[in-house]
């Protein structure tokens, strides 16, 4: 692993017509490798739109993207080689088997020793019972699984995550949780999570990105925004920034 | 790594792509019979009711109607070589799209070119999934081979495959461009162009002012080709010709307006929601 941010963002903006309201303004940070990283702000706040630039699936209005060392606007595929992303929005092909859809994406990512990966995984997220099951007969909490296994099939240094627990009961989003601890452990590999779950965020951050209106307003650490607003949990904080309410350095 | 073999890897690495691409859509049928019964019905059916038709004008004049037989049902079987094609392709992507997934194609490191290849590859299963039945069935039912052609007939074939491309990917850029609106279009389109392809009918036939319009469509091309094949036992290579220069017109035409719709979605954000 070269010594290169696993992303670096400058003054990247969208507008997605000249007329419309900038979805995403000025948006520059630096993110380590290894480092974990939460996306937070309410709906239309820009975190969507961001993560659609930062995987290339939208190009921004001005700005620049490096990820993992290559310019998005350049090299964006060798960059996505090294990446990977998981949402519960974007489903996959329903009628194939999970083992299928596993083989499809370990092509597509040209992952070498193909079928030793996906039992790999099979194994570690506990779908070696599902493999030969159709992706749309799962439940949500092994959908989600499945989605994690095709998410990290290519061994991505840098994976973005949409809400990975949303509608998952708390029991199997726990599980998922700490499986994502392990696995950054592990493999160091970086994560940005955009979620609305803020305990998951406090859980699993080192750095929280706060946006509001496609302007970042606010960052820090959980425990430094926590401080910083005299709030005891995550979702005071969002709830203050979305309300306009005064941090406690201003208001004293 | 030396330049020569770093592009072997790379080339290496883009099979794998399209490979995947064309996987999935094959792991698909191998688990949806009513797919792949779909893929043989229209091309049969098409088939069955020409066969008649040309069985019923047979009865009345007998010596006119035994050559036209031939003429007619080769030009169904071709046409459907190009149908097929086009539509294989056009729906090939809209399956993508239907399971939502295609977010997760274009996040990968699949090229758009890379994309068309892997719609090509299952543009030509489905065509020889569908055309093949029905050539076995017109010569058992009516005695009609179109092999009869010559080795002739791969370069017809190949033809009206690259026109069913080209059209497709007019539609799949009509499809970036305007969204689940334009979806009707993968199985439309070139029904239209039917009159004006010369598939029943010698271009002769048309309106003089509609003869140049006929002529820029590769299929007139090679379905004159078909009739001097059948009717006159020889190979029209101009006619040939013409019609592989107007596929590259075409596949490059229609090549730059998906490669423009593909990035111009990229800047309107439509790949996040395309078909809803």
């Amino acid at each position: 692993m070269d010594g290169t941010p696993a992303l670096r963002v400058e003054a990247l903006s969208k507008r997605y017509r000249p007329d419309a309201p900038t979805a995403v303004a000025d948006l520059s940070f630096v993110m380590a490798r290894g480092a974990t990283w939460g996306l937070l702000g309410g709906n239309g706040a820009g975190k969507t739109t961001t993560i659609a630039m930062l995987l290339g699936l939208l190009v921004p209005t001005s700005g620049r993207i490096v990820a993992l060392g290559h310019d998005m606007a350049t090299d964006r595929f060798a960059a996505l080689a090294r990446m990977n992303f998981s949402s519960p929005y974007v489903a996959l092909p329903h009628r194939l088997s999970v083992a299928e859809n596993l083989r499809v994406y370990a092509h597509l990512y040209g992952v070498k020793r193909a079928e030793a990966r996906i039992r790999e995984l099979a194994e570690q997220l506990q779908l070696t019972e599902l493999l030969d099951r159709p992706a749309g007969e799962l439940s949500a909490g092994q959908k989600t699984r499945v989605a994690l296994a095709k998410a990290l099939v290519n061994r991505p240094e840098l994976l973005l995550l949409d809400e990975p627990t949303a509608s998952l009961d708390p029991d199997t989003g726990d599980w998922v949780r700490s499986w994502l601890e392990r696995y950054r452990e592990e493999t160091g590999c970086a994560i940005l999570l955009a979620s609305h779950n803020m305990g998951e965020v406090e859980r699993l951050c080192d750095h929280v990105l706060m946006l509001k209106q496609g302007r970042v307003v606010d960052q820090g650490s959980p425990a430094d925004l926590l401080a910083r607003y005299g709030r005891d949990d995550l979702e005071e904080v969002f709830l203050d920034i979305a309300r306009d309410r005064q941090r406690v350095e201003a208001a004293s | 790594m030396t330049a020569l073999a770093f592009r072997h890897a790379a080339g290496v690495q883009s099979a794998r792509r399209v490979w995947g691409l064309m996987y999935r859509h094959i792991a698909l049928y191998r688990r949806s019979w009513p797919r792949l019964l779909e893929l043989m019905y229209w091309p049969v059916l098409q088939m069955i009711v020409w066969g008649f038709v040309t069985a019923y004008l047979a009865g009345l004049q007998n010596n006119v109607a035994s050559v036209a037989a031939g003429v007619l049902l080769g030009g169904v079987l071709l046409w459907e070589v190009a149908i097929r094609s086009q539509m294989g392709f056009a729906i090939s992507f809209l399956e993508e799209i239907w399971s939502r997934n295609l977010g997760h194609v274009f996040v990968s490191p699949v090229r758009p070119l890379e994309l068309v290849a892997g719609l090509v590859g299952m543009s030509m299963l489905r065509m020889f999934c569908g055309v093949i039945p029905a050539m076995f069935l017109a010569f058992a039912l009516y005695g009609f081979g179109l092999w009869t052609i010559g080795p002739v007939l791969v370069l017809f074939f190949a033809s009206l495959m690259m026109m069913g491309w080209a059209v497709a990917l007019g539609v799949t850029a009509l499809i970036l461009r305007h969204g689940a609106g334009a979806e009707p279009l993968a199985w439309s389109v070139l029904f239209g162009l039917t009159p004006f392809a010369a598939v029943f009918y010698p271009v002769s036939v048309l309106p003089d002012w509609l003869q140049p319009f006929a002529y820029m469509i590769p299929a007139a091309h090679v379905f004159e080709g078909m009739r001097a094949a059948l009717l006159q036992g020889v190979v029209a290579w101009g006619h040939l010709a013409a019609a592989f220069a107007l596929n590259l017109v075409w596949l490059a035409g229609m090549g730059w307006l998906f490669l423009r719709q593909f990035q111009g979605a990229r800047v309107r954000g439509a790949l996040l929601n395309i078909g809803e």
